[in-house]
């Protein structure tokens, strides 16, 4: 089987947001970079499934130059290929973006046949728009499910759980279908040395697409006022039980 | 939430384990309303203490630099934080075997035991998981061990706050620091201010930035060292400890493999040299994981996984096995590769005791600590000394191209006369296109570019024919050549003309200025205008801070002539003891002065057909100086010898330099003059005559009686030292330095070695020699004496081996070889008479 | 004419009062217009009622399915759609204020679409009280559903709550960091958790290092709480586990880091070692019983 696994790169934040000078994006300075965590298990999921069935497994990005650091990262963790679109580093805008994974994708099935599977993380970490993959299905013409914490392999059907109040809603559909997953699908492995190194070797086709006016068009990044209050210091150590308690019961949960 | 006290009697900022530890000894040597202060919260406030490997090797070729670990070794002992698993350096090559064999030789002349060379088999059974088979062997130092360092600050701290002398002040960062003439005032933080005349800067990475702040400079650089986490190791899925099996540094790959607790930690000092500015470094809250933990960069550490792949085929290549952590850690870095410690020479009271590592950091503590309180510390620490740069040294180019160049070395076969080869061409002499001409190698001596040996000379290696000893092993060739010793017997015959600018020299001026310099030196120094004195200069404790020479001048003129090395902290002691109320001053001449040095029997000879003044033995006696006339240049001359023969220092501004050397040189050609290089001026005329090196034989932790330095009276006149000097002549020494000659340089492959100093002294039968406090036998220096035909080495051997004749063995790549004290005290081989100097 | 996607939750109330900004009358099409439910074809019908009634804009509240909906419907239609916003203006274009990162950061943008498709971030606005909005008939509607709209449904239900309390209902959450240190170090918060009839949650950390399942973890890419009183543990306050608390009334933290940045968003500090602090606590809400 194929399976796709699309991601995005995003700054590893710390205890604080930091904007650039602009307000357009954060500062990144001192940052490392990664992906979502719901990304990494899809990820996870894509590299399993090629593991236990046999194919080719393929990660798909849209991003700077700088974002092959993230294929190389799910290369290493066992996904066979890559396929960077290049931006210049701007942000594009989910509708941009989901045209132009379809445009890639449309080539790559062209050239090796259709992707069986095609997983998205449910949101990305930073701008989460929630429609990416859900975009790229509807252009596709394909079925699609989001918020999953379960995907099974059934003949040519896949079983996907969707994580909802009180349990979780079974789909089941049929392949070729597109997947939106959550973190806690599975427990992501670390990658291995021999994996990074083997990561180095294995092929990245770039192509650097040209972004359209973006319909959802970013203005300014705020941080939102609640930052930068002080907690009230009820007391240092066990000491504080006493304090604790009755801040408790005055709020009404002692 | 602040409770700083108003005044203190030090600062201290910063609570890695350098800034804990310094308070702490500072408590423990008795100072009281000591402040320890961190802008970061406890116990880690998120310096590179936080995120150090924490595993320490005992054996450096650096005597100063293993005296300091050893110390801190016991010290984690004694707090129980020290876990011993070994450590085996292994190699891959040849040439690291043969590095592996010299440090056999440093560990026996420090004193380090056990030590042994190991097969690859043997490492295999102390590392079962090791792939043996790309190894030669190893050097296998049981005594390694890796420690809590943060377990180790907090005991330090909370035992100096117990006493009641330590108030620790956390998350509070320091944003100015007052000075006020010259001197430290006040410590400036986000919630208040500390009036304080010590501070002790102890901020790793940010100590440069705090430095500023009191308008000077701590020399280094942030850089990467970049470390990975791989586990759970199924072979150490039992694991009890943090530590059980022994720590391997791969060399050859500038890496290093540990166990911590189930997984494998790699580091690497591989990689690119990665540097930073301090304000690179981000406030605590803004960085993702400590402020010193910077995101990895997997491409410089592509060429490390392969490396450590082929050693630890079994941990590194299972699958099962991840990468669980990976970071570019953040660490000093210096233009030499030492610590930058003490006072600072531009501000009084500010303190430095940066660049240091967790392996050294409670050792140094305390030695700062004692030099702090005591003004001297019991380990000599002049290669450490903050005062030691001189100014480009302190510029951010120079550090940046220095530790760029000294990163990859870390694990680096280093040669002792190894020269850098960045940011060279700092300072040249006026005759340095003169030099060049004649084919100069050039070595550097403190920026300077000085000569070791001009190539033009090689045609004196057919005249002097079989008394010169040729060099066929790769090692002591490097960096050497026969020329040099060909330079030396043409001196020797006829006479040599030697640049010696890169001397530092600075005068001492005013009505106080003779009490100025009597006060730091042993040598009588009222003495009549127009004498020049060699002069030890003493430590607190006795020992030997410094030699130099100084000139009368007039009443109330000093000149002080010192090398290049120490130059700069010799500038600051001296300005340190200089009288409070102004009636003496320093003026620092050095880069205002070019030095030649014209010595050897026809050195009067030339000199008197260049100049009208009278230069006879009579007119012009040895120990003297005055100003002469070399055609239009008027010239310092100074008689005096450091290579033992006839001759002068000829002082000259920089301007007129290229003239004299031009008139010198014209004169000299009817005498057969050669210009020569450092190597005879440092090291076999130096050795021929026995005369002392500061770094070599003198050093804080010898006394003048034992250097067989001693005059028969001293003088009345009160001298820091004298107390304990005086105490040195009433013992007997337990140390006598003597010069030995090699009896025999063939090796056991029959090829002739020739030892470059700092190799252990042992009894013929192997015994290491140990005198009565502890040191051990090692050779100060080595070289070749090519008048005396030997090759001669300088040691300190205990009064029961300083016997005239005692036949001794030198170790020296792994092997040994006959040696005889050839000199006891400081009578020299050459001309034991000195006839030759005062002729 | 501004048309709403609503459900039972408190959510799609607080859709309905941005929505009133885009004008009046509201009509609705409920989430349950299918049954079982069936994303695309709610989309579709979305897109016809829209259609029909000549809407100007189009709400949904923005949970898991409202954003799920919204997106199906912006790809159908061919329209961007701004996901999580806490304040919109209409025009043209719009001007959207939306979450970034969970969240820990809004992003002012402007929603170029002749038909904006807009979702409202959950617990952000404060209900005001307005009439009902006209239901529509969807009956009418499914008539037109094609086949494919009906591929993706819901085909079974897994329960798998346990006896415990749900975390994203529970009144008080007590989560442990990786200041707990170990699996074994939990005891301590679960006994916390128990005697305030609340849940037990974590950090990402914790998840990772595989001490507690990941449906206990709370945080930007785990469950979102809305408790009455969050209590922290050793949790340093990453804006990841930050995202999925924010909803708290009241944040407790415990820790042992004054500055830690859950600092500057908890109501309330304990500073030093929760291990001795939680059991303590315990033990004072036992005595006080």
């Amino acid at each position: 089987m194929r399976v796709l696994v699309c991601v995005k790169r995003v700054p590893f934040t710390g205890g604080k947001m930091v904007l650039a000078a602009d307000s357009m994006s954060l500062e990144t300075k001192h940052l490392g970079f990664t992906i979502s965590p719901h990304e990494e298990c899809g990820v996870e999921e894509a590299v399993r499934l090629i593991e236990a069935n046999g194919g080719e497994s393929v990660v798909l990005t849209l991003g700077p130059p700088e974002a092959v650091e993230q294929l190389r990262d799910a290369m290493a963790l066992g996904i066979d290929r890559a396929i960077h679109l290049q931006t210049e580093g701007a942000e594009w805008d989910p509708e941009a973006t989901a045209a132009a994974i379809v445009d890639a994708i449309r080539a790559d099935e062209a050239a090796s046949g259709p992707f069986d599977l095609i997983f998205f993380g449910n949101e990305s970490a930073d701008s989460g728009g929630f429609q990416v993959g859900l975009r790229v299905a509807g252009a596709l013409g394909r079925p699609a499910v989001t918020g999953l914490k379960g995907v099974r392999l059934d003949g040519a059907s896949v079983r996907c759980e969707q994580e909802v109040d009180g349990g979780r809603d079974v789909y089941v559909l049929l392949m070729p279908a597109v997947l939106g997953v959550k973190e806690g699908l599975n427990l992501p492995r670390y990658p291995s040395v021999p994996g990074r190194m083997r990561a180095g070797r294995k092929p990245v086709a770039v192509s650097t697409p040209s972004r359209p006016a973006a319909r959802l068009e970013l203005v300014l990044l705020v941080v939102p006022p609640g930052q930068g209050r002080r907690a009230e210091v009820l007391g240092n150590g066990a000491a504080a039980a006493p304090a604790v308690v009755e801040m408790m019961r005055k709020i009404g949960v002692a | 939430m602040s409770n700083l006290p108003a005044h203190a009697r030090a600062v201290v900022i910063g609570c890695g384990i350098v800034g804990n530890s310094v308070a702490y000894h500072l408590c423990r040597l008795g100072w009281r309303e000591v402040v320890l202060i961190d802008k970061g919260p406890l116990p880690n406030p998120g310096g590179s203490t936080g995120h150090a490997s924490n595993f320490i090797y005992l054996v450096d070729h650096s005597k100063e630099m293993t005296a300091l670990t050893v110390e801190s070794v016991n010290q984690y002992k004694e707090m129980g934080v020290f876990t011993q698993s070994g450590g085996i350096e292994v190699a891959r090559t040849k040439e690291r075997m043969q590095e592996l064999s010299r440090r056999m030789s440093s560990a026996a002349s420090w004193g380090i035991e056990p030590v042994s060379l190991i097969s690859p088999a043997e490492v295999k059974d102390l590392v079962p998981f090791i792939n043996e088979t790309i190894l030669l062997g190893g050097f296998y130092t049981p005594g390694v061990g890796v420690v809590d360092s943060l377990r180790a600050g907090t005991i330090m701290r909370e035992r100096a706050q117990a006493s009641g002398a330590l108030q620790v002040v956390a998350k509070t960062e320091v944003v100015a620091l007052d000075v006020e003439r010259g001197h430290v005032r006040c410590v400036r933080t986000t919630t208040g201010e500390i009036e304080t005349d010590t501070v002790v800067i102890t901020c790793g990475v940010w100590s440069p930035r705090l430095a500023r702040m009191a308008g000077t400079r701590i020399p280094l650089t942030p850089a990467v060292h970049q470390m990975i986490d791989v586990g759970p190791v199924p072979r150490f899925s039992g694991a009890k400890g943090d530590i059980e099996v022994p720590i391997v540094r791969d060399m050859d790959t500038n890496m290093y493999e540990r166990q911590a607790g189930g997984d494998l930690e790699i580091g690497s000092y591989a990689h690119r040299p990665i540097l930073y500015d301090p304000e690179d470094i981000p406030p605590i809250e803004r960085a993702a994981l400590s402020p010193t933990e910077f995101p990895f960069t997997q491409p410089d550490f592509e060429l490390q996984m392969q490396h450590a792949l082929e050693l630890v085929p079994e941990i590194v290549g299972d699958e099962r096995v991840g990468v669980k952590y990976a970071i570019n850690g953040i660490l000093s870095l210096t233009p030499d590769g030492m610590p930058v410690l003490g006072e600072s020479p531009d501000v009084g009271g500010l303190w430095s005791a940066a660049a240091v590592w967790v392996k050294e950091g409670p050792g140094t503590g305390k030695a700062l600590a004692e030099w702090m309180v005591h003004g001297s510390s019991e380990i000599d620490l002049h290669s450490s000394d903050i005062a030691r740069f001189h100014e480009h040294q302190r510029t951010r180019a120079h550090v940046r191209a220095r530790a760029a160049e000294g990163f990859n070395k870390t694990y680096g076969i280093v040669h002792p006369s190894e020269q850098w080869a960045s940011n060279r061409n700092v300072r040249l002499a006026p005759f340095h296109e003169r030099e060049r001409e004649l084919g100069a190698a050039f070595f550097e001596a403190a920026g300077w570019e000085r000569p070791m040996w001009y190539e033009s000379n090689a045609s004196l290696l057919e005249e002097f024919g079989d008394r010169l000893t040729h060099r066929t092993a790769e090692w002591e060739s490097r960096w050497w050549s026969p020329i040099i010793n060909a330079e030396h017997l043409a001196m020797r015959e006829r006479a040599g003309l030697f640049d010696l600018s890169a001397f530092t020299i600075f005068d001492i001026k005013g009505p106080g200025a003779l009490p100025a310099v009597q006060r730091v030196t042993l040598r009588q120094m009222d003495v009549p205008t127009g004498r020049n004195v060699y002069t030890p200069v003493l430590s607190h404790n006795g020992g030997f801070k410094s030699d130099l020479t100084i000139m009368r001048l007039g009443d109330d003129h000093f000149r002080v002539v010192t090398g290049g090395a120490s130059g700069m902290s010799d500038k600051k002691w001296f300005s340190d003891h200089l009288p409070a109320d102004g009636s003496a001053q320093l003026f620092d001449l050095t880069s205002g002065m070019a030095t030649l040095g014209l010595w050897g029997p026809r050195a009067r000879d030339i000199l008197m057909s260049a100049t009208d003044d009278d230069v006879s033995s009579e007119g012009f006696k040895f120990g003297t100086c005055r100003t002469i006339d070399v055609g239009t240049v008027r010239v310092l001359a100074s008689r005096i010898s450091y290579v033992g023969d006839l001759g002068w220092e000829l002082y000259v501004s920089i301007d007129q330099g290229l003239r004299l050397w031009d008139m010198l040189w014209e004169a000299g050609k009817p005498f057969g003059l050669a210009a020569c290089g450092i190597g005879v001026y440092g090291t076999t005329g130096r050795l021929e005559k026995s005369y002392r090196a500061h770094g070599n034989e003198l050093e804080t932790e010898y006394n003048v009686v034992e250097a067989g330095m001693q005059a028969p009276r001293v003088k009345s006149e009160d001298f820091v030292g004298k107390e304990a000097h005086l105490r040195h002549r009433e013992e007997a020494p337990a140390t006598i330095l003597c010069t030995l000659t090699v009896d025999d340089h063939t090796s056991k492959s029959g090829e002739k070695r020739y030892m470059l100093g700092r190799e252990p002294v042992l009894t013929r039968d192997g015994h290491a020699i140990t005198d009565r406090r502890g040191r051990r036998s090692y050779v100060t220096s080595a070289g070749a004496g090519p008048s005396v035909g030997k090759h001669i080495l300088m040691s300190y051997l205990p009064p029961e081996h300083a016997v005239l004749g005692n036949g001794l063995a030198v170790q020296y790549m792994g092997e040994r070889y006959p040696i005889t004290a050839a000199v006891v005290g400081a009578t020299p081989l050459f001309d034991p008479e000195n006839i030759r100097i005062r002729s | 004419m501004v048309l709403v996607l609503m459900d039972q939750s408190k959510a799609s109330m607080e859709t309905l009062t941005l929505a009133r900004k885009f004008g009046r009358p509201q009509h609705s099409v409920r989430m349950d217009a299918i049954i079982p439910f069936a994303p695309d074809a709610v989309a579709a019908i979305l897109a016809l009622v829209a259609d029909d009634l000549d809407a100007s804009a189009i709400f949904a509240a923005g949970t898991e399915r409202g954003n799920d909906v919204m997106a199906r419907l912006a790809a159908r239609t061919g329209q961007p759609f701004a996901a999580n916003c806490v304040d919109a203006e209409p025009g043209s274009p719009v001007s959207v204020t939306r979450l970034r990162w969970g969240g820990s950061l809004l992003e002012s943008a402007l929603l170029h679409s002749p038909r904006p498709l807009i979702t409202v971030a959950p617990n952000t606005l404060s209900v005001e009280a307005e009439p009902a909005p006209i239901e529509v008939d969807a009956k009418p509607f499914i008539a037109h559903l094609e086949e494919t709209d009906l591929a993706v449904r819901v085909s079974d239900h897994v329960d798998t709550t346990g006896g415990g309390v749900s975390l994203a209902e529970a009144k008080v959450v007590v989560s442990g960091g990786r200041g707990v240190g170990s699996k074994e170090g939990f005891a301590i918060i679960e006994e916390l958790a128990g005697l305030l009839g609340g849940a037990v949650g974590c950090s990402r950390v914790v998840t990772s290092a595989g001490w507690r399942p990941h449906s206990d973890q709370v945080g930007q890419t785990g469950t979102k709480i809305a408790p009455d009183l969050y209590i922290a543990c050793g949790i340093s306050g990453a804006t990841q586990h930050m995202a999925g608390c924010k909803g708290a009334k009241r944040i407790l933290a415990i820790n042992a880091d004054a500055e830690a940045p859950i600092m500057l968003n908890a109501d309330y500090a304990v500073v030093g070692d929760l291990k001795e602090i939680v059991p303590a606590i315990s033990a004072e809400l036992r005595k006080s019983r």
